[in-house]
């Protein structure tokens, strides 16, 4: 199964902070454990998500600092911030919520399925 | 920034590096993504692509499959120009980059300010000796005769500075202007004499030309370096018309308000704020044009683009007209003088289209067009001379009528040629080398006539 390309945009800020959110981190990295995370069903494009990354540092929820990769290139790593907590536990309440009323209608369904039956 | 020489691995130039480069060059093209976004992206690409080597993949197809993964750099260009939309607008300040100012710069700046500032100055160090500038009264006779005299000199100083020209070169440098002034100083004008104000003008003309040796760094024959000329001094007229725009709403402000309070400032901004301010405008002018040169899209063929068409078609209308009427030009004194002007246009439209052409392109509608131009204005100026012809005994040669007839006719022959090379390049018998190397070619005649109209004009007429 692929995650469809809206949910893909839309999931992609509260991945990224959560990612962020278990320590600093870089772009290659991100992406890595986003697909780590999402067992592979969650496909990038790579270049992509440098641009959201680039909105986040903006709006505050991320502080970018350049640093060093272990091979000695220049490399930007991104840090949450105080706002990104707050931000990533919005949207966390946020996704709970359409969460929450998706598994309801299942249910809600598997019961009109019973009843009829 | 590359970082090819701190990858331990990078011992040669190898084909990942080349291919590395090669996109690094392909993406910085993208105005929305700056070099250090590009290095963001790199270390993702080479991170990416050292991952697939250790599943195994060979070097080159790491390279690729990672570049794949990036994804289409149009699309990623049009992401980060939604999120940086700025930046398609930054390129318009003087330093494009985030990374700072590198000291060439600053220092160019510094030069260009300190002598826009001696200009200014000046200007007004004749004061000290008693020639003063006075509110609605005529510009003192020394200023008129020096005026391209106290602000030319400092540009020729800038690019000498700037092109590091060798002390020989500097010295050939001053030779026109140490010349002028000795030769327009001791020549002993009437007062209010024509060949005065004419001389003081070609002045400006000759002196401006005597710059682009400096511009060229003492390479004046060579005709790339003369087109670069051509291009800076169309550039610098339209950074300067902006300036004195700014300038001119600056200081009406400034009368505004203070005679809002009851005091007067016409003198002040009169006898100050706007020689100074003019002749200051002329050295930053020309460093914005030099800070901007490759920034920005030169702006004066983007001009010369919108009005070529609509000066044919106005010519076209005139031509049509006139037939049709049957009317001929009335002559006054002033149409020399007008349609020397409407040749100058003519040959500066033609001038700044060929200065931005592609000269390996073939010849398209807009060369069409552009002969039609030079044949339409051909057309009208015959007519014009041979009315103006027909009186020139009533009028007998005053120094002015022989300047504009002069001019008449050296811009006649630039657009006859123009005409010519232009058909035979639309034949497609040649290439466009010759019609753009003709433009360059011809500038030193127009050197040569204005320091005639300066040096011989005013004993030729007796000064009057």
């Amino acid at each position: 199964m692929n995650v469809g390309k809206d949910l893909v945009a839309a999931s992609a800020t509260p991945l990224i902070l959560g990612i962020l959110s278990e320590g600093a981190s870089y772009g290659y990295a991100i992406i890595k454990r986003v697909a780590e995370l999402s067992g592979g069903e969650l496909q990038w494009t790579d270049g992509m998500l440098y641009p959201v990354l680039h909105r986040l540092e903006r709006n505050g929820f991320v502080q970018a600092v350049w640093g060093q990769s272990e091979a000695g290139r220049q490399r930007k790593y991104y840090r949450l911030t105080k706002s990104g907590e707050d931000e990533l536990a919005s949207q966390r309440r946020q996704w709970q919520v359409v969460d929450s009323a998706l598994r309801r209608t299942q249910v809600k369904s598997f019961q009109l399925v019973l009843q009829g039956g | 920034m590359t970082q090819e020489t701190e990858n331990p691995k990078a011992g040669t130039r190898s084909s990942l590096e080349e291919g590395i480069a090669e996109w690094r060059s392909y993406l910085r093209r993208r105005p929305a993504i700056h070099s250090v976004d590009v290095d963001e992206l790199e270390d993702h690409l080479r991170s990416q692509a050292g991952a697939l080597a250790q599943a195994g993949l060979s070097e080159d197809e790491a390279f690729l499959i990672a570049v794949k993964r990036i994804g289409d750099l149009d699309a990623l260009s049009r992401e980060f120009a939604r999120e940086h939309s700025e930046r398609l607008w930054k390129r318009l300040v003087v330093t494009p980059d985030a990374g700072g100012r590198s000291g060439v710069e600053v220092k160019e700046a510094l030069v260009a300010v300190a002598l826009a500032v001696a200009a200014a100055v000046a200007i007004k160090v004749p004061e000290l000796f008693g020639v003063r500038m006075q509110v609605n009264q005529e510009l003192p006779a020394f200023y008129v005769r020096n005026l391209s005299l106290f602000v030319l000199p400092f540009l020729a100083v800038f690019f000498a500075w700037k092109r590091l020209l060798a002390p020989a070169a500097r010295l050939w440098m001053a030779v026109p202007f140490v010349a002028a002034a000795v030769a327009i100083n001791l020549m002993p004008f009437a007062p209010g004499a024509h060949t005065m104000t004419l001389a003081a003008m070609h002045l400006l003309i000759a002196l401006w030309l005597a710059v682009g040796y400096a511009y060229a760094g003492g390479r004046w024959r060579d005709h790339d370096q003369r087109m670069n000329y051509v291009r800076f001094s169309g550039e610098w007229f339209i950074y300067y018309s902006l300036t004195a725009l700014g300038g001119g709403v600056l200081m009406g402000l400034t009368g505004f308000v203070f005679s809002a309070i009851g005091v007067k400032p016409e003198a002040l901004l009169a006898t100050w704020i706007l020689p100074c301010g003019a002749v200051g405008a002329v050295l930053i002018a020309a460093w914005l044009v030099e800070a901007k040169q490759s920034v920005i899209e030169n702006m004066a063929p983007v001009l010369t683009l919108i009005f070529t068409p609509l000066f044919t078609l106005l010519l076209l209308a005139f031509l049509g007209t006139m037939a049709w009427t049957g009317s001929g030009i009335a002559v006054g004194r002033e149409v020399l003088i007008g349609f020397d002007l409407l040749l100058v246009l003519v040959a500066g439209l033609v001038l700044y289209a060929i200065s931005a052409r592609d000269p390996l392109k073939a010849p398209g509608i807009f060369d069409a067009l552009q002969l039609l131009l030079v044949v339409c204005a051909l057309l009208v100026d015959a007519i014009a001379l041979w009315a103006i012809a027909a009186r020139i005994s009533e009028y007998g040669f005053s120094p002015n009528k022989v300047a504009a007839l002069g001019e008449n006719i050296i811009l006649l022959v630039t657009l006859g040629w123009s005409a010519l090379l232009y058909g035979r390049f639309l034949a497609r018998r040649v290439g466009f080398a010759p019609v753009e190397r003709w433009q360059t070619a011809y500038l030193p005649v127009y050197a040569l006539w204005a320091w005639v109209v300066v040096v011989v004009f005013p004993p030729l007429f007796g000064f009057r």
